[in-house]
């Protein structure tokens, strides 16, 4: 069992809304990963992806709140701690975020060289103080792995990087610790694809350079995702749908939602392009009601009068997990 | 083929500059073309290469610096008059509604634009046929704020304003870039309807190769202000062997793409045949 680096089991996670209302975002998620794995989780938007990535941090700021289940980093629990304790002895060391928005994470009044050193400060062994120019050398020697203009990122404000800068500025900073695990949060969606291919490359080299080694991925973008990933879970609804290696999962998907999802990718192969891409009609339930029965039987074209009663379990297809029992 | 039609913008070697002396940027820099009644024209480039400057040349909000720009063969000269004919979609949504304003309330206030202003049971009418046309039901968003819809649906509701004006051409800067995968496809199926059903002329804008593949007469591929390639999507897609447009190709993330990423031990499909 210890081999397992990230355990997370049963995990659900609630918003309590003002008048005591709950919505149950996330429901019963369960995964395991292992050293040096690659986990990509994909979904539409409003599937619970990045309430599941606070989750998963064990940063469960009010309204969030966990309903039940734990998460485990070397067998270490991250639920039911305080935010303090989380932010000081877990994130940025153990487990570590790369955000959305680029924009959004960096402070626009300060250079990046100042909001890097904040990172290695606050993370300082008690007593063992490093003088400022020992952090910036060590930013020198970390950001000269990212193959940028060191000196010229380090000493800009992020007005004055482009948007692949910045997005690479801060995956640099992400994993300044040398993190057991980075949660990439769509790390790419807001980028054109030629800046996106140049992040990719980047968290790549860091792979190949042993920065760090397990990384979940979540994008909305399934052809990226089988780029990236090694396995992929597809989130529908606050729930996983299916998992399993990229191959299986993009390549020959068995849940009618990867299915549907696949089939609304477009594509600019020569092959692919007569095909045309099929929208999903319909839009997900709502979370804040008690859903009864498949959470996709109302979008589903394979859907069986009983789908609509019957709640779905996880089962196993092959080597593969699927929620669907009807699934081959 | 197209030379029976009208032409509705012409471009002629125009350029437009930001800053002056030292600080002078050039985002568009001498471009020259000319989009036909009827046809839907891709503007494809990543970011910083000058389309979006170039979709305000359009709409008229920014003048040329250099060089004639010509709608309907005059200069644009009155923009509430401009903007009768020429309407825009924009990437986020939520930013052009107001969230004090019920949806309903701002979508019928968008025909004050026009000159002859229908009554107001026409433009109700109108109102809910542009909703019906993106599969919405009407009653569904009564009284609702911006804040209350996601993402999808609202760029939706932008769709149904366009639906509901019926302008002769519309600019779609990159109306697809914040929405998820499922609703690209239906925001896609939707500018083919009004170019169909209305004949309007489209002019989409994106970094997206493959969906200007999709929907469109005329691809135009930008780079550092300059319009590099142009062409029926066949040619600039099949038959092309300039490097702005292969690297656009080569950037997107397929499936069947081989090694996608090079020199790495995470690459896939190495050694499919």
């Amino acid at each position: 069992m210890s081999e397992n680096i990230f355990e997370v089991e049963n995990l659900s996670l609630h918003y309590l809304g003002r008048f005591g209302d709950k919505t149950h975002a996330v429901t019963d998620v369960s995964f395991n990963m292992k050293q040096g794995e690659i986990l990509g989780i994909a979904g539409e938007s409003g599937c619970g992806k990045s309430t599941l990535v606070s989750g998963l941090m064990g940063m469960c700021i009010p309204p969030l709140y966990p309903t039940s289940g734990d998460v485990r980093v070397r067998g270490e629990s991250l639920m039911n701690r305080t935010v303090e304790d989380i932010r000081s002895n877990v994130l940025a060391q153990k487990v570590s975020m790369i955000p959305q928005g680029a924009f959004n994470a960096l402070n626009p009044v300060r250079k990046i060289k100042d909001i890097a050193a904040d990172v290695i400060a606050a993370h300082q062994k008690p007593g063992s103080s490093m003088k400022a120019s020992e952090i910036y050398e060590r930013l020198r020697s970390r950001f000269d792995l990212f193959g940028m203009d060191t000196d010229r990122v380090l000493n800009s404000f992020p007005i004055q990087l482009t948007a692949g800068e910045r997005q690479r500025s801060v995956i640099g900073i992400s994993t300044l610790l040398n993190p057991q695990m980075v949660i990439a949060d769509e790390p790419t969606s807001a980028l054109d694809v030629s800046t996106q291919k140049e992040v990719i490359k980047m968290i790549f080299d860091l792979l190949d350079k042993g920065i760090f080694s397990t990384m979940i991925f979540i994008t909305h973008e399934l052809p990226l995702l089988y780029h990236v990933a090694d396995n992929i879970a597809i989130m529908y609804a606050g729930e996983i749908v299916e998992k399993g290696t990229a191959e299986q999962v993009v390549k020959d998907p068995r849940h009618p939602y990867t299915k549907a999802l696949m089939g609304a990718m477009l594509s600019s192969e020569k092959s692919q392009r007569t095909r045309k891409p099929v929208a999903i009609e319909g839009a997900p339930p709502s979370l804040a009601k008690k859903i009864v029965g498949c959470r996709f039987a109302e979008r589903c074209s394979f859907a069986r009068p009983e789908c609509k009663k019957n709640t779905q379990n996880i089962r196993m297809v092959g080597d593969r997990e699927v929620r669907c029992e009807y699934a081959q | 083929m197209l030379s029976n039609k009208s032409i509705v913008f012409s471009a002629k070697n125009i350029s437009k500059t930001f800053g002056a002396g030292k600080k002078i940027t050039t985002a568009v820099n001498n471009v020259s073309f000319d989009i036909y009644d009827g046809e839907i024209i891709s503007i494809v480039g990543g970011s910083g290469c000058g389309k979006s400057v170039l979709a305000k040349i359009m709409l008229g909000l920014y003048g040329p610096s250099k060089g004639k720009f010509h709608y309907n063969g005059k200069k644009i000269t009155n923009l509430k008059k401009h903007w009768n004919d020429v309407q825009s979609v924009f990437q986020d949504p939520f930013s052009c509604f107001n969230q004090f304003f019920t949806i309903r309330s701002q979508l019928e206030d968008a025909f004050n634009i026009l000159k002859k202003k229908p009554s107001k049971e026409e433009i109700k009418r109108r109102v809910d046929e542009g909703l019906l046309a993106v599969n919405v039901t009407p009653s569904d968003i009564e009284g609702k704020y911006s804040f209350e819809l996601s993402g999808g649906q609202m760029q939706r509701m932008l769709l149904a304003r366009i639906f509901a004006l019926r302008p002769k051409v519309l600019i779609a800067d990159e109306p697809t870039s914040m929405v998820d995968a499922c609703v690209r496809a239906n925001i896609l199926d939707y500018l083919m309807k009004l170019k169909e059903e209305l004949q309007m002329t489209i002019v989409f804008i994106t970094h997206d190769i493959g969906l200007a593949n999709y929907v469109s007469d005329r691809i135009f591929i930008m780079h550092d202000g300059m319009i590099v390639n142009s062409g029926t999507p066949e040619e600039v897609l099949d038959n092309t062997r300039e490097t702005h447009t292969l690297k656009l190709l080569d950037d997107i993330p397929e499936v069947h793409k081989k090694e996608w990423i090079k020199n790495s031990h995470r690459s896939k499909n190495k050694e499919a045949s």
